[in-house]
């Protein structure tokens, strides 16, 4: 049975009965998670076999950063407790944790990342060249393809494979929050992939991510190779569908206030504060973690065998942290955004997702004149929000 | 110059994730090891003029991880 199906019932209220795959939630979570702040710092829904909904900063922080009682063994909520799929160091805890992170963490420092500009670059400026003449869908003939590109020249792996790649996506993120035979499907799937992959680098090993992260050791020992590969199926699901998200979601603002656009093509040097007032303001990525010990936060108790939704997006609008936080300020000096999350699982990618949203969004604004929305956009639903359809017009200078 | 006030960085290795906010706000106040994460450059003494960029990096880092204490100059 897919959600086609089996329409939810709509979530009677936001405190006792939320659901974050409610459109009204997915189509505009603003105005309900201030209400939440206001009434209910901790929500709780007995949907998805019980989670909590913390919309605060200060609660998101106090979760990501006390391991101990909450887990990372299940990091996405969905309607049953499938088992969970190992896939280091994301669905790590401490002490497994931190050799997986520290075997990923050399080949994404932002010196690591710097000599794959000039591609990404050329790879935005090939797509804009395909563009229409006239306007099309950004997310259809943009958007979509910058990380998959990028990721797959990094992995060494075939550009081509790139609807595969957002099929598995689709399948484990989002139609996987209903439907868990396709978790096991695209997992599976995915597996055998990277099986492959492995074998040949295994023959004939390359310079790609894959045939590095083949060489290294966990506590001095040659890491596993189903291990490896959960790993390379996080980079694979982590370094798409979440770039491409806030890159559609900065475009979007962007063609939303075109007086925004026209001051970053005047005033280039805010493209470092912008592009992290847009993470902020349109964090895609909500993570999860899984209750392992009674405990309290913001004075509410905490139940084990819960789940908790980990909104990075909600900690990123809360005004005790951010004033005005849902104005997108792109000078704003002072910016503790959790765009990629907190504590010991930030996100191993952030200097590749920026370098990729910085150039993508630059590229866009150079090339393209006066560009509007030409119709709705649709976003995507779950673990990582982001526009999927970006219908734009481009009018002549 | 007495009675003068220098600054010193201090970035706390249990806190810092290595979101490399500093370094980005600040180059030649922080410094990165090879795995991303930050360390005060040098000694961690601010130049005067350095001091507003400086106080952009603790502000900027979601980890609270940069603290920055007015040394008295003797």
């Amino acid at each position: 049975m897919t959600s086609h199906d089996n329409p939810r019932p709509p979530a009677r209220d936001w405190a006792t009965d939320f659901d974050h795959l409610d459109p009204r939630w997915s189509n505009d979570p603003y105005p309900i998670w201030a209400g939440l702040r206001d009434t209910c710092p901790l929500a709780h829904t007995e949907r998805f076999q019980g989670c909590y909904f913390p919309s605060t900063y200060s609660a998101t922080a106090a979760i990501a950063h006390d391991t101990q009682h909450f887990s990372s063994r299940r990091i996405i909520v969905r309607d049953v407790r499938i088992d969970p799929v190992p896939a280091p160091p994301i669905t790590s805890d401490p002490p497994e944790h931190k050799p997986w992170k520290q075997a990923a963490l050399p080949y994404f420092t932002a010196d690591a990342i710097a000599p794959l500009e000039p591609r990404t670059r050329a790879v935005c400026d090939a797509l804009i060249d395909a563009f229409p003449a006239g306007g099309c869908d950004v997310a259809e003939h943009y958007t979509r393809h910058i990380p998959v590109r990028v990721i797959a020249h990094m992995m060494g792996l075939p550009e081509d494979d790139g609807d595969l790649f957002r099929r598995w996506i689709h399948e484990i993120l989002e139609l996987g929050i209903t439907d868990s035979s396709k978790v096991v499907s695209a997992t599976t799937e995915m597996h055998v992939y990277f099986a492959g992959q492995i074998a040949r680098r295994r023959t004939a090993p390359g310079d790609d991510l894959i045939s590095r992260l083949l060489r290294i050791s966990i506590d001095r020992r040659p890491a596993e190779e189903a291990q490896v590969i959960g790993m390379l199926r996080l980079l694979l699901i982590a370094g798409i569908d979440t770039t491409w998200s806030a890159i559609g979601a900065a475009l979007w603002h962007l063609a939303e206030h075109p007086q925004d656009a026209a001051r970053l093509r005047a005033e280039p040097e805010l493209m470092p504060t912008a592009i992290e007032e847009l993470l902020r303001a349109y964090a895609p990525v909500t993570m999860a973690r899984e209750v392992i010990g009674d405990t309290e936060i913001a004075g509410c108790p905490i139940k084990a065998g819960n789940m908790v939704l980990l909104s990075f997006p909600a900690a990123n609008r809360d005004p005790a942290m951010f004033s005005e936080p849902d104005r997108v300020i792109l000078d704003r000096a002072e910016n503790r955004h959790a765009a990629f999350g907190l504590g010991i699982h930030r996100c191993v990618g952030s200097n590749l997702a920026r370098m990729e949203l910085r150039v993508a969004v630059e590229t866009f604004l150079h090339r393209v004149p006066a560009f509007r929305m030409a119709g709705p956009v649709r976003w995507a639903v779950g673990t990582v929000r982001g526009p999927r359809s970006l219908p734009m017009t481009f009018a002549a200078g | 110059m007495a009675g003068s006030k220098s600054l010193q960085i201090r970035v706390d290795p249990e806190r810092c994730q290595g979101h490399n906010r500093c370094k980005a706000l600040a180059p030649s106040l922080f410094e990165l090891d090879e795995l991303g994460y930050a360390r005060a450059a040098g000694t961690g003494l601010v130049p005067p003029e350095r001091a507003e960029r400086a106080r952009l990096a603790v502000a900027n880092c979601p980890e609270f991880a940069i603290s920055l204490t007015a040394k008295e100059d003797p």
